[in-house]
């Protein structure tokens, strides 16, 4: 197994940041509003339960098929892009990915790239591997843009800026743009990003894109957007890359139509976006615009793994549309970058594991209250809830007999909670202890401590009742008879 | 090993379980399902649908859509539109003696800053529509380029009322589109938009600020 580059926050990190958040009126203001906005748009799409029920059902058809026939279809995929034109590469970490991408830009001479909204560009930290070899990698969707400005990650995977308020991004553009004064209104300030953005879809060598669907009946690449930046840079540079995960393969352009009435409905409560782009090929004899070379790198990443069980391959359903955390109440008070993982909320919470180990994230599992809305709102089915326990479950035991070990196996474990648990299996075991244990707990609850380990720091301590449930029900049969 | 022989290598060790049966049974039988807006209704859901995304909709009888373009351009007064001169409608544009109309006659290499800078609109034809969604559904290819619909602030479509679909899948289906994809199959919805900034929705992010349609409807007059 390669190591991962990824930079990511370890547990305690995750809380110290996640309490910061709690503590700011303002952030938590910002989440929740946004969050009451995007859940009241979605359920505006979704009049009719009934119906909702059955487009999932179809939805996750359609994606437990596509995964089920992966393999052939990723064969297929690369098959129909290579007689289309494009040039297909295959990378199994973020670092394979890089290399790819920085190789076609050496090709080239780059200088500048454009990039469309990418999340697994984020994934596999892009932006600083261009950095690092002198290539200007600049965002291009507004969200995305503004945040590479302030020198930030997203906090969202559909809506990147969601914790910026207008006044944050005045200030930010009259500082960092050169020639632009401070104003709050919304126009002025998208005028501003487009007036910057156009000169650079002009001047750049490379246009980078994500891909939301790859048919490979027919070798395309969909792009779902709203801005016409997508389209800017899979258009006007001379070589357009995409980059995705191997999950984002569909057989047929028939079965892209259910998912994308599903994805923009879920996501941000859109029957559909502006713009919905099928790419089939570079710059065909004759034409007058589009790249006259175009790549795509499919990334793994940690995919494979979730992949290798059934129960977990689950996850590779999702089409991200960012609906589990609209609806998450942990999402909504902690906002994006508490995570420190490029996918924050509860889909994050079980992706991320296979992309960067559970050493690195099996506090995120835990940092759940399965209240299960995730579950409910998933346009597939993904049982996320499901998936939080098994990972949680992972992350604290040794992989069981006959399962391959996940990545950071066990790597949550502690010997106080292992101790704990295996104490209260011995005493809850054996019936004439446990009847002590209760006597004795029920007596002397005045010993109780009142702070106790990390459970007393924000909530009332525990302390065993004056009378056992056991005790109560036989008072209350001999009350009765 | 390369690394697609790994990552197909480890896919295929996977037993893959159960395969659900392919799911195009499942998707018609779906669309089969769901209310059809009669044929008769497309162009007026059509119109309805797309104007609610902020485009402005004309309609005009078939034999005066020329004449439309005119009253648009001097309205918004538009000195340049990019037209592909060797499409029908170009053809028949370049007839009426259009002032100021530009040709997307050579490759963007040429005249990048021109496109960027230099023009007010640009007019295209489109290959239908959908009703449900107010879809227009673009189809560019040599004559008529990708950036015409893109690049300039001002956007005018001409669609044919009668190539008005209900529904994307029955587009995607009745014109059986995995037969021959062009290099870029568009389906466009409005201008250019984006809510990045404290969910507040503002046009023309980086695509036309205006959508203008031209909706031809009735007999043709030849």
């Amino acid at each position: 197994m390669t190591t991962q580059p990824l930079q990511f926050v370890p547990g305690s990190e995750f809380k110290r940041r996640a309490a910061k958040v709690v503590a700011d009126p303002f952030l938590k203001k910002s989440f929740r509003g946004a969050m009451d906005f995007l859940m009241a748009k979605r359920a505006a799409q979704f009049p009719d339960p009934e119906l909702l029920e059955r487009q999932r059902t179809l939805a996750e058809h359609i994606r437990r098929y596509s995964l089920a026939r992966m393999p052939q279809l990723l064969e297929q995929l690369e098959a129909n892009l290579v007689k289309n034109g494009v040039k297909v590469h295959w990378a199994e970490n973020s670092d394979e990915a890089n290399a790819i991408i920085l190789g076609i830009c050496r090709q080239h001479d780059a200088k500048l790239m454009v990039k469309g909204k990418s999340m697994v560009s984020e994934e596999v930290e892009l932006n600083h591997a261009m950095d690092a070899a002198g290539i200007d990698a600049l965002e291009s969707d507004m969200g995305e843009y503004i945040v590479q400005l302030a020198g930030e990650k997203p906090s969202h995977i559909i809506m990147p800026a969601i914790h910026k308020t207008k006044q944050d991004i005045a200030k930010l553009f009259a500082e960092k743009v050169p020639g632009v004064a401070y104003t709050e209104d919304v126009d002025a300030l998208i005028q501003v990003g487009r007036d910057v953005l156009r000169k650079k879809f002009m001047d750049a060598d490379i246009g980078l894109s994500g891909v939301n669907f790859a048919v490979a009946e027919t070798g395309s690449l969909c792009l779902v957007e709203n801005e016409g930046n997508g389209r800017m840079c899979t258009t006007v540079p001379d070589v357009h890359i995409a980059i995705t995960g191997i999950e984002k393969v569909v057989e047929k352009l028939e079965h892209v139509v259910p998912l994308y009435g599903l994805l923009t409905r879920s996501a941000t409560g859109q029957a559909i976006t502006t713009y919905f782009n099928v790419i089939t090929g570079p710059r065909r004899e004759g034409e007058k615009d589009g790249p006259r070379e175009m790549h795509l790198v499919l990334v793994d990443n940690g995919r494979s793994q979730a992949y290798a069980d059934e129960q977990l391959r689950q996850t590779l359903q999702c089409i991200r549309c960012g609906a589990c955390m609209n609806h998450c109440p942990v999402y909504t008070r902690i906002g994006g970058h508490a995570y420190g993982t490029t996918y924050p909320g509860p889909i994050g919470k079980i992706v991320s594991p296979h992309m960067m180990g559970l050493a690195a994230t099996h506090v995120l599992p835990g940092a759940s209250t399965l209240c299960g809305a995730c579950g409910e709102v998933c346009p597939v089915k993904i049982p996320i809830p499901d998936l939080l326990i098994r990972l949680r479950e992972e992350a604290t035991h040794d992989a069981k007999p006959g399962h391959a070990p996940l990545v950071g196996q066990g790597a949550g474990k502690t010997t106080f909670a292992s101790l704990a648990f295996k104490g209260f299996a011995f005493l809850y075991s054996r019936p004439a202890l446990y009847r002590t244990f209760v006597w004795a707990a029920t007596r002397f609850r005045f010993l109780t401590p009142g702070k106790q380990a990390g459970w007393t720091d924000s909530r009332t301590p525990l302390k065993p009742a004056a009378k056992s449930l056991r005790d109560l029900l036989a008072e209350r049969e001999n009350r009765g008879s | 090993m390369s690394a697609r022989d790994n990552i197909l290598g480890k896919l295929r060790a996977v037993i893959p379980g159960q395969i659900p049966v392919a799911p195009d049974e499942a998707i018609s039988t779906h669309y089969a399902s769901l209310p059809r807006t009669a044929k008769a209704s497309l162009a007026q859901e059509f119109s309805e649908k797309i104007t609610a995304w902020h485009a402005e909709v004309h309609a005009v009888p078939r034999d005066q859509w020329v004449d439309k373009v005119k009253a648009v351009l001097a309205e918004k007064q538009i000195n340049t539109l990019l037209y592909a001169p060797a499409t029908a409608h170009g053809k028949a544009l370049t007839h009426a003696g259009i002032n100021g109309l530009l040709a997307y006659d050579q490759p963007i290499e040429g005249w990048k800053q021109e496109l960027f800078e230099g023009v007010d609109a640009a007019i295209t034809g489109t290959r239908g529509a959908i009703a449900e969604t107010g879809t227009m559904i673009v189809w560019p290819d040599a004559d008529e380029p990708r950036l015409m619909s893109l690049v300039p602030p001002i956007h005018i479509a001409l669609v044919d009322a009668d190539t008005i679909v209900p529904t994307l899948y029955d587009a995607i289906t009745g014109q059986n589109w995995s037969a021959g994809l062009p290099t870029n199959a568009l389906l466009i919805t409005g201008p250019s938009k984006t809510a990045d900034i404290q969910q507040t929705l503002a046009y023309g992010a980086h695509g036309p600020k205006e959508l203008i349609v031209i909706l031809l409807t009735g007999e043709a007059a030849q």
